[in-house]
């Protein structure tokens, strides 16, 4: 696919405006149901009891926390590449999303943590490799805002979020290259699910709340910042006008 | 070789050469990486054991015994292999059973007790409601954890 036919900004901006009310809805409802389903609906796990109703918003968040991170690398690399002139915005668009995603796995984790392990916190593997995530996140913003130049810092935050990514497979193997505190994979795994069905649909449900609310954020966001560049364009034609 | 081409190629060849070296910096830092030892370390002489370390494995069935004093704990975490036997002074997490994994930390005292200063549950990736785990003790298809020991 060629993605250079949404390079031009107004015809992205139409088919996002066009996109932000469904995705927006269905995130809603999603949300909504997917709440509801883990909350009151899906039973409580014969080991953990209550306790494992965190995981439906742990899981859906630790799942973003990567995939987010994921299309930033993706978007660098396309405005490293090729130029993609909308690949910037929304690798900038996206990372503070990722960061409140990877902040929310490590709390939900961190609050699951203390009464199914014993602990807040342990420095294994997999922990610590998203915590780096999480500075990777906190770092990018930083960066892409550090020059006066905005195409400087876009293009040195392409640089480290291309660079970062070589931890999201030591973040999703992690589990499985070294022994962790944290259990391996129950859904993603190559001999299907470990978790029952009642369990698992609640699950899937929030995460395509989770999915659809950072599509609306991510629209929501760079629609914002090309109509601040043409506002911008604007006011400067007027001001050399005068 | 036009530009688009070329950049490409140069982002695709740093991307591989910072994945190796990843991958040789995290396979000459595995020892350090792995969060605990088995009782199989232990035993096999791969495990420092001047230092306090982690053992991680399951606690044998019936081998927990409280102590006169009321907060000691004895039991042997196992992995099936080897096992060790462990007291520990202090609280234990809600999830602490038979057969369950766990994670202590400490060293390992005079004859050979390893003494643990702390005690950390590791549960594994298997959820199900408690009626289905009922379900499937009672037709015979539960598959233990002890039986698939990480």
């Amino acid at each position: 696919m060629n993605m250079h036919r949404f390079a031009n900004p107004g015809r992205f901006v139409r088919l996002a405006e066009r996109i932000l009310p469904w995705s927006g809805a269905l995130a809603v409802l999603a949300l909504a149901a997917g709440l509801y389903l883990s909350l009151f609906v899906s039973p409580a796990d014969y080991q953990q009891g209550d306790s494992v109703r965190i995981m439906y918003v742990h899981v859906p968040a630790a799942w973003m926390a990567l995939f987010v991170y994921t299309v930033i690398a993706a978007a660098s690399a396309s405005a490293l590449i090729w130029r993609h002139p909308l690949a910037d915005l929304v690798a900038r668009a996206s990372a503070p999303v990722g960061a409140g995603f990877t902040f929310l796995a490590l709390a939900t984790g961190s609050l699951w943590g203390k009464p199914m392990w014993g602990t807040w916190w342990v420095w294994d593997a997999r922990l610590t490799s998203v915590l780096v995530l999480f500075f990777l996140y906190l770092g990018h913003m930083a960066l892409s805002n550090a020059f006066d130049d905005q195409s400087r810092g876009n293009r040195a935050a392409a640089v480290l979020a291309l660079v970062g990514f070589v931890n999201v497979p030591i973040i999703k193997f992690s589990v499985d290259w070294w022994s962790t505190l944290h259990q391996p994979a129950s859904v993603m795994r190559l001999d299907g699910p470990t978790i029952h069905p009642s369990m698992l649909w609640p699950l899937l449900v929030m995460a395509v709340g989770f999915k659809l609310y950072y599509v609306s954020i991510m629209l929501l966001r760079v629609k914002s910042e090309v109509m601040a560049a043409r506002l911008r364009a604007r006011s400067m034609a007027a001001v050399e006008a005068t | 070789m036009t530009r688009k081409r070329r950049r490409l190629y140069l982002v695709l060849a740093a991307m591989l050469i910072l994945g190796g070296a990843a991958a040789l910096a995290l396979g000459a830092l595995q020892s350090e990486i792995t969060y605990f030892y088995s009782p199989t370390d232990l035993a096999s002489g791969s495990a420092p054991a001047e230092r306090s370390i982690r053992l991680g494995g399951l606690v044998e069935e019936g081998s927990v015994a409280r102590l006169d004093d009321g907060v000691t704990t004895t039991f042997r975490v196992t992995d099936l292999t080897n096992s060790v036997p462990v007291s520990y002074r202090g609280l234990l997490p809600d999830l602490f059973r038979e057969g369950q994994g766990v994670i202590t930390e400490g060293s390992i005292g005079t004859g050979g007790t390893f003494v643990a200063r702390e005690v950390l549950a590791k549960h594994d990736e298997t959820y199900m409601p408690r009626e289905v785990a009922d379900a499937l003790k009672k037709s015979g298809q539960w598959r233990d954890p002890t039986e698939t020991p990480k």
